[in-house]
This record gives structure tokens, sequence and C-alpha cells, in this order.
């Protein structure tokens, strides 16, 4: 089965790369623009992970963080954190909250692809 | 999607964010303490920055983060806005826009000015500047795990035993994580070996799958210092008991470091990909960080509601959109015209043929007829585009005339989203931007003249947008001092562009502005007097098929007004006949129709004409005359008079000889098929294959008070048949 990876970004140009990387890759891609929307969606494309941005409008990735950990549909699906800010106070936070991992933008594909191989291999 | 279309993807994800930028820019204006705004501002530059950096526009990337991480200040609430830096955010704005810009031609942009803003953004950040926190070559980042600190030893000989002990939480798998994975990453840095804790394993029937029972003692021979164990502990932090210690009895010693495959059978054997983990570690202190601190937090009670309301979900988010190579759509257009044309000559076959019993044909060709009218419509939304973008280009000149001229200006906007011709847009930016720069530098008074006069130092440019009637509006309104019309007027005189001793309306005095040559100020300013003056602006609208005119009020500020047709590729137009040629001429422009009574048309001086409307008289313009065409034929029938209003001299009646229909026309150009001829605007194809002539209401009339102009004594007559 082909592993499913959702992305939430609110930055098209992101959306874009990371589609063409990850599909590119043999990945089912979905994106959702914000984290409201990528949390509404995320039950149903049901994906083997997750990755998210921080600074995004009507739910931040803190926001999403949340309610999938916490949530009533919560989950244990890893979450990477794809952000240009790298400071150990927002990984914490980020951590605190229930991230699994963070990569900072910008990303290199390759290693991204392979990171998210074995993060979705082992887990499924 | 290759890359290039990503780059171009981004570029116009740009657009919009800049677009974003200055709208949020010029809110933060009003309120500069919404942080929602602030927000929405923050993450414009931020999303720049963001895209930027995956097409390594290094220099973009570096300016936007200055940028950013003043606004961030503003948001985290510890710099206070005030005009200095207002105007700064502002010009950090245009600069970022003209980065952008850069960036997507390849050019290079001068340094200076970039310089000089770093500077003055840094200045608000207490010296810990931007640049240093954040460093492009070090963030590419995190995959290629963490940095090997060599310390200047040989890694050989530095090698070191850890001893480890993880017991991992529930938590800890909760949270997506993966012993294994972090069992990887450690194999990746010397020579592993994992004994399993089974000990907390519970008998089968009591068996909790979900319950963390699993401990491990590891122990890694590696020349990694212990730091770099515990960034790959980083993101288990808090999820698992672990202890890491050095085995002080081994001490360094001078072992090889085995290949990965070479490990232990106990070892996970890692996989062949030679990444290691996207920092899933970093500076845990050694020790067990209560699990309760993430297993007692509180989910926020309103995202977990609003994350279980499924009913609202198709409504969230931005439409979906479809993105659309532009040729595409104009080549849609030009077919619906063909469509327009192909379903004027059917109906007119049909009508020819004089057929019987026609009814239900006629009602289908009226079917087919409303059908075309619908996909033509449909095909102009899709390039109907918002006036907002060049709107808000227009606040950055405001800024830039208002700071060369030292005048003080603020920019409103009023219907911003009203949907124009994205060829009309493109082609209006122009005159707008000297129109725009015109209200600044001429319209707007000084400061101290202002407050003399009791206004607000700062003066206000109004650019509003609305649709009417079929018609695009667009005001460009100042509340300045008004026309000094005095001026104007002997300047004109001076420049012989009018008679002397002519007595002119004030209406007339104003739009002298239009005449070719004009030029306003005493002295051509170095921002206003760029070549360009306001007949040029009138070219351009007039080009567009639009009319510009002004008004003023002395001490209240002057307004000019610009009529645009909703579309530049059909209208509606009333098809006439002028002297045995059939025309058509805009709806758009004719209020009203009248057959005149003869008794009510005076003949007025030599041959001028005018006719009695409820009251007052209308100057007659004889079409044909104005055309060169000769009089109209039959003198007695005093034929139709279309009653057009213009700005050169209100009300007029155009003669024309018959009304024939009321059709959609497909405009062709006329200067690209042949050439242009005053008093015409294009051309059009009608239902009997022939060319019609579009008639130019306002040109005609200007025609007809500029005697012994023959329009058509430089081209013949023409004769032009269709195929």
């Amino acid at each position: 089965m082909t592993t499913k990876v959702l992305a939430i970004d609110d930055s098209r140009t992101i959306r874009n790369l990371l589609r063409v990387s990850l599909e590119g890759a043999g990945f089912e891609f979905h994106s959702a623009c914000d984290g409201q929307e990528g949390v509404d969606i995320f039950p149903d494309v049901d994906p083997d992970v997750v990755i998210t941005d921080i600074n995004m409008p009507k739910m931040d990735g803190f926001g999403v963080i949340d309610t999938l950990r916490s949530g009533p549909n919560r989950t244990n699906v890893p979450i990477l954190v794809l952000t240009t800010e790298s400071s150990d106070d927002l990984k914490s936070r980020a951590r605190n909250a229930g991230a699994t991992g963070w990569i900072v933008k910008p990303f290199d594909d390759g290693s991204l692809v392979s990171v998210l191989r074995r993060l979705t291999g082992h887990v499924s | 999607m290759s890359v290039n279309s990503i780059r171009d993807t981004f570029f116009e994800e740009c657009e919009e964010l800049l677009e974003a930028l200055v709208e949020g820019l010029a809110q933060m204006e009003d309120t500069s303490d919404d942080m929602e705004v602030v927000n929405a501002v923050f993450r414009s530059v931020h999303s720049i920055k963001g895209g930027a950096g995956a097409f390594a526009l290094d220099r973009l990337v570096s300016f936007a983060h200055s940028f950013e991480t003043v606004m961030d200040k503003v948001r985290d609430r510890a710099l206070a806005v005030d005009e200095k830096l207002m105007g700064l955010f502002h010009r950090a704005g245009d600069h970022l826009a003209d980065l952008v810009a850069a960036a997507r031609d390849e050019t290079e942009l001068d340094d200076e000015i970039e310089t000089g803003l770093v500077n003055e953004l840094e200045s608000y950040l207490d010296g810990d500047t931007a640049v240093e926190d954040f460093c492009f070559d070090a963030v590419t980042l995190d995959f290629d795990g963490p940095q090997i600190d060599l310390g200047g030893e040989d890694p050989v000989s530095s090698a070191r035993v850890f001893h480890i002990r993880f017991a991992p939480s529930r938590a800890l798998y909760e949270n997506g994580h993966e012993p294994l994975l972090i069992f990887d990453a450690l194999a990746e840095f010397g020579s592993l070996s994992v004994e399993a804790d089974l000990s907390l394993l519970p008998e089968f029937d009591s068996f909790d799958p979900a319950d963390a029972v699993l401990s491990w003692q590891l122990s890694l021979t590696t020349s990694e210092p212990e730091t770099t164990l515990h960034e790959v502990f980083e993101f288990v932090e808090g999820l698992c008991a672990l202890e890491i210690e050095m085995d002080q009895t081994a001490g360094p010693q001078a072992i090889e470091l085995p290949e990965p495959s070479a490990l232990p059978d106990e070892a996970v054997s890692p996989t062949p990909q030679d990444t290691a983990l996207p920092q899933i570690s970093t500076d845990v202190p050694v020790g067990v960080t209560s699990a309760e601190t993430l297993t007692g937090k509180k989910p926020d009670p309103g995202q977990g509601k609003s994350t279980t309301a499924p009913a609202t979900k198709e409504l969230r988010g931005p439409k979906p959109t479809l993105r659309v190579d532009l040729d595409r759509v104009d080549r849609l257009i030009n077919t619906v015209g063909e469509l327009i044309i192909n379903q004027a000559m059917i109906s007119q076959r049909i009508e020819e043929l004089d057929l019987p019993t026609v009814a239900h044909l006629t009602n289908e060709l009226e079917a087919y007829k409303l059908l075309a009218r619908d996909i033509q419509e449909g095909v102009m939304a899709i390039r109907a585009q918002p006036v907002k973008p060049l709107f808000q280009r227009m606040s950055r000149i405001v800024r830039e005339a208002s700071d060369a001229t030292g005048k003080k200006a603020k920019m409103v906007t009023v219907g911003d989203s009203t949907e124009v011709d994205k060829t009309v847009i493109e082609r209006l930016a122009d005159p707008l931007t000297h129109m725009v720069r015109n209200a600044v530098d001429h319209g707007l008074e000084l400061p101290a003249e202002r407050t003399e006069a009791g206004k607000d130092q700062t003066g206000t440019i109004r650019l509003s947008a609305a649709h009417r009637s079929g018609s695009v509006f667009i005001e460009i309104s100042d509340d300045g001092a008004g026309l000094n019309r005095e001026r104007i007027l002997a300047k004109a005189m001076e420049k012989g562009l009018v008679p002397p001793d002519v007595e002119f309306s004030d209406p007339e005095i104003d739009n002298l502005l239009f005449l070719p040559g004009f030029s306003t100020a005493g002295q051509v300013s170095a921002l206003s007097g760029r070549g360009v003056g306001m007949d040029v602006v009138k070219n351009a609208v007039h080009a567009l098929g639009g009319r510009v005119s002004i008004t003023s009020t002395p001490g209240k500020g002057t307004t000019f007004a610009i009529v645009l047709p909703l579309t530049l590729a059909v209208m509606d137009g009333f098809v006439i006949s002028v002297a045995d040629q059939t025309m058509v001429i805009p709806i758009s422009s004719i209020l009203e129709t009248i057959r005149p009574n003869p008794r009510d048309i005076h003949v007025v001086g030599t041959d001028s004409e005018v006719v009695s409307v409820r009251g007052s008289y209308v100057p007659i313009v004889d079409v044909a005359d104005s055309l060169g065409l000769g009089q109209c034929d039959d003198k007695n029938s005093n034929g139709i008079l279309l009653l057009v209003s213009t700005e050169m001299q209100g009300l007029t009646a155009l003669r024309v000889t018959a009304i024939h229909d009321q059709r959609q026309v497909v405009i062709k150009s006329l200067e690209s098929n042949y050439a242009a001829i005053p008093g015409v605007s294009a051309a059009t194809i009608l239902g009997d294959g022939k060319i019609a002539l579009i008639l130019d209401p306002e040109e005609l009339i200007r025609l007809a008070h500029a005697p012994g102009h023959d329009p058509f004594a430089q081209h013949s007559r023409m004769e032009l048949r269709h195929g």
C-alpha cells in the first residue's frame, strides 16, 4: 500500500515542492493550506505521516499538533514540523505538544524522502 | 510539474503575499494593536522567506529575515509601532517587492538601499542582529545529521563508550516515535549494542498493546561527543526515562570505527540509507522529565470541538482554483467572438429565407443567442480581476511622491474588489500611476499650507472603483487646493493652445489640462514632469475605449474620473445607418433616442442646429457630416437623434439616419487591420458578413467642432467587405 503524507502549509510554493518531491518518490500526497483545513481533512485522508508548518493562518502548527495529539480524534502518526524557524524554544514547544521531528526549510528532498520512508516504513 | 513551473508559482504566490503585505501594513496604520493584522503581515514576509529559501534566493531570504525579525518583535509586543517604524515597514515592504522582482527577472539590485534598510531594521533589535541568528548554510539542514565536532582530535583515537538506558513512556509511542529509529540514528555514530529489558512484560492475558513495557540498555562506542547523543533524543525528551553515562573505565581507546554492517546482531541493523534522523534529538539533560508534563497537558477545548464539526467543512478554506495559461483564455475569447458573429449570420440567413412557419425556429435561435451570450460572459469573467493589486501598487506611489515633495499624504481605496478585464488593469497601471503622482505633486498642498487652510496636515488621495451600467468607473481624487484655473488658462493662452479673448466655462478650462503640450506646474518637477502629460493619460484611457474627465472645487480638491468598458472584446451596440453606411454605436454611451418633431429643431447661426428636449436646448451633431460623408441625405426626415453625454460639452444629440437593431458585436481593432480613423474606435463584422465601423461619440463631437477636418480624406472612401 502506498504511504500517505498529509502536508499542511500555507505556502503554495512549499506545497508544490513537497508534492513534486514526495509524489516523485511514490508517496500518496495530500495537502492542506492552513492548520484548520489540515485537522479537518485528517480523518478522511488518514495519513501515515503528517508534515506541518508552524506559522499559518486560522490554526498554527502547534494547534495542529495539539489537536491531532489530544483531540477526540487523537492519533499516533508521526508529525514532522517543517519550518524556517530553528529556535530551541519553538522546538521544545513543538516537542511538548507532541511533534515527532523537526525539519528546517529549505529542505533537501532526497533526505526528506528517505526520512519519511524510514519513519513510515517502521511504523507500518 | 517542473522545477521551473514551481518557481513560477512561487513568484505568483509572492505577488499575492506582497499584496497581503501591503494591505496588512495599511491596516496597521489604523490599528497597529491588532495582532491578527500584525500576524498576517508577519506571515506574508515569512512565507516569502520560506519559498525563497527553497530556490536559494539568499539575498531575498536574508532581507526578509531582517524584516520578519523586527515584525516578530512587534508581534511579541516587545516593540511599539510609531510613525517612524511604520514608514520603515512600508519602505521595507517596497524593497521586498523589488527584491522579488529582481529575483524573478534575475537582475541585480542596488545594495545601498538594502544596506540602509537592514541597518535601520536592525537598530530595532537591540544589537542582536538578525543575520547572526540566521545562518543559511547551517540550515539546509538538520537532515545531514548533527555536525560532527572533531575538536581537532583524531576521531579514531578519541572513541569512547557510552552506556544508555532508555525507557520510553506510553506518550512516546503516542507521539509517533519509534525506538528503532533512534537506535538507527545512534548506530550511525559508531558501534552499537542493544539489549532489551523485558522484565516488565506482563502475562499474555493482561497484555495491553498500547502500554510501554519495553526498555533498553544500549552501549555505543563512538568518537562523537555526548551532546550529539543527546541530540538524537531531543524529540523524545520528557517522553522517556533516559540516562547517558560515559564509561570512565573504558576511556578513549583506539578502535576502528566498524562499518555499520559489522554491528553486533542485537543491534538494530541500520538501513542502507545513510541519512540520520530528522533531528529527533538534542540537548536533553541526562535524567528523566516526567511524562506527566505531557500527558497532563490540557487540550484546548475550542480546538478540539472545531475539529469535530464536519458540517462546516466544505465552507472552510479558499475555493478551489485552476491556473490556466492566459493564451488559452484569449483563444477561447476569440472563438467566442467568432461564435457570436456566426450566430448573427445564422439569424440573418434565416430571416432572409422568409420561411412561412419559423416561430419555433426563432425561439431556438433566441435561445442560441442567449447561450452564446452566457458563454461570452463566462469567458469574460475568467479574465476579470479585482483592481485591488493595482490600487495597492498606488499606495507605494503615494508614499514615494510624498517623500519626494515633502507633502504628507495617505491613500484610501474604495471598491477595490471591483473586477475589471486583466488587460484593462495592466494598461491602466501607467496612467493611474501618473495621475496619482500628479495628485500628490500638484493636487495636495504642503503641510503648512494645509494647516493654514484649516485642513488636516496629511492630505488624502482617494482611489475608488465601481461598476455602473456596464462600465467601470475609477476615480482618483485628492483633497488639495483644487485646480488653479487662472493659471491654467493663462498657460494655455501663452502656449497658443487656445485663442485669446474667448470665454471658457470652468469645466472647459479644466479640460485644457488634457491638451497635448500642456504642462501645469510653473516648473516641471522631477516627479510629475517625466515627459508625460495628461494628454498621454487621456490617450491611454481612450485606447481602452474609456474616457477620462475632471472636476475640481477650489479649496476642496480635484477628481479625475475614468470610465471604462467592462471588456475589450465584445460590446452592446445599436446598428445604425449613416449616409447609406451601416455602423455601430456603443449603447453604453447613449442616454436616449429621440425621433424629433421638426418644430423642436432650431437653427442657430448659419448651420448649427439645436433640439429642444424637455425645455432645454441640446446641440445637434450630424454624424455623416462629422465623418466627412456629407450631410444627412434627407434633411427633412431629421433622422433619429441619439442623446449622448460627453465630457467635452455635456449633452449632445447625434443625428443618424436610422436605427436598425440592437445587438452584441465583437470588437475588431481597426488600427491593427487598417489604420486609425478619427471618430471611429473599432470595427465589427455583422451578420451579413459586412464590416461595420464602431463609432466613438466623443470623438465625433470633437470632430464636429474642428471644421474643415475630413477624417476620410487621407484614406479615400472605404469599401470594406468581409471575406
